[in-house]
């Protein structure tokens, strides 16, 4: 019979107003809330969705960032239960080096190409007289 | 030359139509899960709806995943306001039922819905034959990374998950999974009993 285990109970300790605190939790809170996707939704964050598990989502998060855990133990929490889905960046290890790496790779073979081809438009050709 | 530059055009599309033609094989909507093969998160809820039978608990008590050790444990989310948890009630019922004697326990988890809309759906459908849980603010279905409902995780007797189920499970998936995890345990009379399914 265990029930009500939640909370500390009994002792009753002064509420003290910390408006900073509380709004750089807040703060805290958003910047990680933005980089987690909203499972419930297309492409969007669980700050930015206002379903309700995206909100019950972003309890937990200034749940574990008051507890003192960083924000990369936040999101580390959420990628072991959602995969690394739920990260809205990736990380850049293993396979998703390749998502950082070909739109690089493709941008500068691209303009090598559209300089090679320009080059060769404006050669001068070689029956051109002046 | 006209079929030089076709060639390329169609080696440089390849990768592309090839990455689209996987994309068709993959339904957008299903999130893989990292929980199979690991230890199941552990949650303590309380019972809202008792169940029947060896199955059930009292309600107002608490079911502690703990204490489920040594058991395979069938954890099904579910919802008064989803229409596929209507499609799959009778098969978990009647596998909760059938698998009664045997070193199981079936919990259903009530996700993001009133207790009161809970208890008027399960007399609606004519009875639950295992307990249900409140699950306050969704902590345990954010723990098992859920995102819709109905969803089912079975549990093997040492506590990791065996398996996950996206949407209605069947009669079939719950017998065919919960024979495999029960004929790894150790008694004989387990392995005996499954001959006959």
């Amino acid at each position: 019979m265990a029930a009500g285990a939640q909370g500390s109970g009994g002792v009753a300790s002064p509420r003290v107003a910390q408006p900073s605190a509380d709004s750089d939790l807040e703060a805290r809170t958003s910047a990680v809330a933005a980089t987690l996707r909203c499972p419930v939704c297309q492409g969007e964050s669980i700050q930015d969705s206002p379903s309700e598990l995206a909100q019950q989502m972003r309890a937990i998060v200034r749940d574990r960032l008051k507890a003192g855990e960083s924000p990369e133990e936040v999101k580390a929490y959420f990628a072991s239960r959602y995969g690394e889905w739920i990260l809205l960046e990736p990380k850049m290890t293993g396979l998703n080096i390749v998502l950082y790496v070909v739109p690089v790779v493709l941008v500068i073979g691209g303009l090598v190409m559209v300089s090679l081809l320009v080059r060769k438009w404006t050669r001068p050709q070689v029956g051109d007289k002046g | 030359m006209n079929w030089k530059r076709s060639a390329l055009a169609l080696l440089a599309a390849a990768p592309l139509i090839a990455l689209f033609a996987y994309g068709f094989t993959r339904n957008p909507a299903e999130i893989p899960s990292p929980l199979p093969g690991r230890e199941a998160p552990q949650f303590t809820l309380a019972v809202l709806t008792p169940g029947e039978g060896r199955m059930a608990r009292t309600p107002g008590d608490t079911i502690r995943l703990r204490d489920l050790a040594g058991k395979v444990v069938v954890v099904n989310f579910w919802a008064s306001w989803c229409l596929p948890c209507r499609t799959e009630h009778a098969a978990l019922s009647e596998a909760a039922t059938y698998y009664a004697d045997r070193p199981a326990q079936f919990i259903g988890v009530l996700y993001n819905d009133e207790p009161s809309a809970g208890m008027r759906w399960i007399s609606e459908m004519g009875g639950m034959t295992y307990p249900s849980v409140t699950d306050i603010e969704s902590r345990t279905a954010i723990d098992y990374g859920l995102y819709g409902v109905p969803e089912t995780f079975i549990i093997d007797p040492a506590g990791r998950v065996a398996y996950k189920h996206l949407g209605p499970i069947t009669a079939g998936v719950l017998r065919r999974v919960i024979d495999s995890v029960l004929v790894t345990m150790a008694p004989s009379d387990t392995a005996l009993q499954l001959k006959d399914s």
